[in-house]
């Protein structure tokens, strides 16, 4: 599991700009879920996202994949100057794996769907890498829970995104297979830009390299806390647990207040 | 509560839906009970043979006519599944459009809807003087109440696509059309199964008023004739070629979609 030295399949694309949002706001009925809200995902980094349920969390990331529609305002701008769409990949709470589809379908999707020929050779080193080579030819109801997060985190990475946005990817796990598919993502995700909403500050501390605490209405960011060391982080390092603690009393006093 | 234990006087029986051998002899008991019930209210009514002919005598008609009955069991036989295909192939083509385009679905919904208030059967010699007394009129009539349930239950399917699938194919990049035939479509197959499969158990009445109304072939039309001639027996052994159809091909559907469905949830067996 932590042969770190392999190259990985998922990171042949390191992602080269910087991604700035600014004066993002974002208002469901008459209510501003955040507005004025700036934050920067730099190239190749790992920011996770924290805050009470509802906060806003999964909305912020849906609104830099483009999927938040109504009333929104803000800028979305890559230091490479070019747009940001069709530059993103998506991986939601739930496996959303088609059910029709075999795990290997399941990860060739994107191109299905885009209308181009999948690149079957990537697809089976991408399924290989998340551990689900004898799973390939069966279909997602087959599988554990892990296995399809797997598949869907495989599906992602196919993708060959430089930025992948994660919307709590892991948090429908029992506690171990959460912490082997942190150590798989933190593995196949390096060097891509990665933001990940999760409601687990240890999930956060051990695979961001910024942790921000979203929290309030209107929602505001907190400055990042930053873990040192290279992810995936154990989980019994006292830097970890120290800043675990106080990322809990950010979130806590939130709660309280 | 803490002194009264909870009963599990049934804990270890299977429960009757899990025994193989009850299963493989369940329809042939149902059968033959049935049957047998028929036989005691003959005996107990001393109906006279042509208000309640006793089984033994639709039993013999049975065999004797055969040849007409099997003429006759072609031409209904056609009607239904001609019918079945054709409405069902209406219901998609209507359905479609209603879920991708929000004009059609907005002027075509209240015709729809309204349209479920005509009484079809009350259309049947409309359909009879436009179309004839030929197979024409009793397919239309067939099909026109197998487009309702098939319309309504794809439509269904298709509106309540997975919004989670829906915001991972626009991430990925997909066009209209290929979000369609991907996603939207087989994720709407299951839907669309269940309202053929309602469309397969109500095509058979379609084509018997089709019969009734006006023809010159058909199981309905020879029922009509049987009994207008007291010959019940007929008229039973009709019924029983019909009610032995309809179970046919409700069960050959229902293979046929299971089969094609494999992810589909098992719609006969019972949560638990």
């Amino acid at each position: 599991m932590r042969n770190t030295e392999q190259t990985s399949v998922g990171t042949q694309n390191p992602t080269r700009f910087d991604v700035h949002l600014s004066g993002a706001r974002v208002a469901f009925g008459s209510a501003d879920i955040f507005h004025d809200l700036d934050l920067t995902l730099k190239a190749g980094s790992f920011t996770c996202l924290l805050g009470p349920s509802g906060v806003g969390k999964s909305t912020l990331l849906r609104y830099l994949a483009g999927l938040v529609e109504g009333d929104v305002s803000g800028n979305i701008t890559c230091s490479d100057g070019q747009i940001l769409k069709n530059r993103v990949a998506y991986m939601a709470q739930q496996d959303l794996l088609l059910p029709w589809r075999t795990v290997r379908e399941n990860v060739e999707l994107g191109a299905v769907l885009r209308g181009e020929r999948p690149d079957h050779k990537r697809a089976e080193q991408l399924i290989a890498q998340v551990g689900l080579t004898d799973a390939a030819h069966l279909r997602p109801a087959k599988l554990s829970g892990g296995m399809k997060q797997r598949a869907a985190l495989a599906r992602t990475l196919m993708e060959d995104r430089p930025v992948v946005l994660m919307d709590e990817p892991f948090s429908a796990l029992d506690p171990v297979n959460r912490l082997r598919l942190q150590e798989l993502a933190a593995r196949v995700l390096r060097g891509k830009t990665v933001l990940l909403v999760t409601h687990d500050p240890l999930e956060a501390l051990r695979l961001g390299d910024n942790v921000h605490v979203l929290s309030g209405t209107p929602a505001t960011l907190q400055d990042a806390i930053t873990p040192s060391g290279q992810s995936p982080r154990e989980i019994a390092d006292p830097d970890i647990l120290a800043k675990q603690a106080e990322l809990l009393r950010q979130l806590g006093a939130e709660i309280a207040s | 509560m803490s002194s009264q234990n909870n009963p599990h006087t049934n804990a270890k029986s299977i429960p009757l839906s899990e025994r193989r051998w009850l299963k493989l002899a369940r329809p042939v008991i149902i059968v033959v009970a049935l049957i047998a019930t028929w036989q005691v209210l003959v005996i107990m009514t001393g109906a006279p043979k042509y208000m309640l002919p006793p089984p033994a005598d639709v039993w013999n008609t049975l065999i004797s006519r055969h040849d007409v009955l099997f003429d006759h069991a072609r031409y209904t036989i056609a009607e239904t599944v001609i019918g079945l295909f054709a409405g069902a192939a209406l219901g998609t083509l209507a359905a479609i459009p209603m879920a991708l385009f929000s004009p059609v679905r907005f002027w075509l919904m209240p015709i729809l809807l309204v349209s479920q208030a005509i009484p079809f059967f009350a259309l049947a010699p409309l359909l009879v003087l436009w179309l004839g007394f030929g197979l024409a009129s009793k397919i239309a009539m067939a099909a026109l109440i197998i487009f309702f349930p098939v319309t309504v239950a794809f439509f269904d399917g298709l509106a309540r696509t997975e919004t989670g699938w829906l915001d991972l194919a626009r991430t990925m990049g997909a066009s209209r059309w290929r979000l369609l035939t991907h996603i939207r479509l087989p994720a709407a197959l299951p839907a669309f199964a269940s309202g053929f499969r309602v469309a397969t158990a109500v095509a058979p009445i379609g084509a018997v008023i089709g019969e009734w109304v006006g023809s010159s072939h058909g199981l309905g039309y020879l029922m009509l004739h049987a009994n207008a001639r007291v010959q019940i027996d007929m008229v039973f052994a009709c019924l029983l070629i019909l009610c032995a159809f309809s179970i046919t091909q409700y069960f050959i559907v229902d293979r046929i979609l299971r089969a094609a469905l494999p992810w589909q949830p098992d719609s006969l067996k019972p949560a638990r």
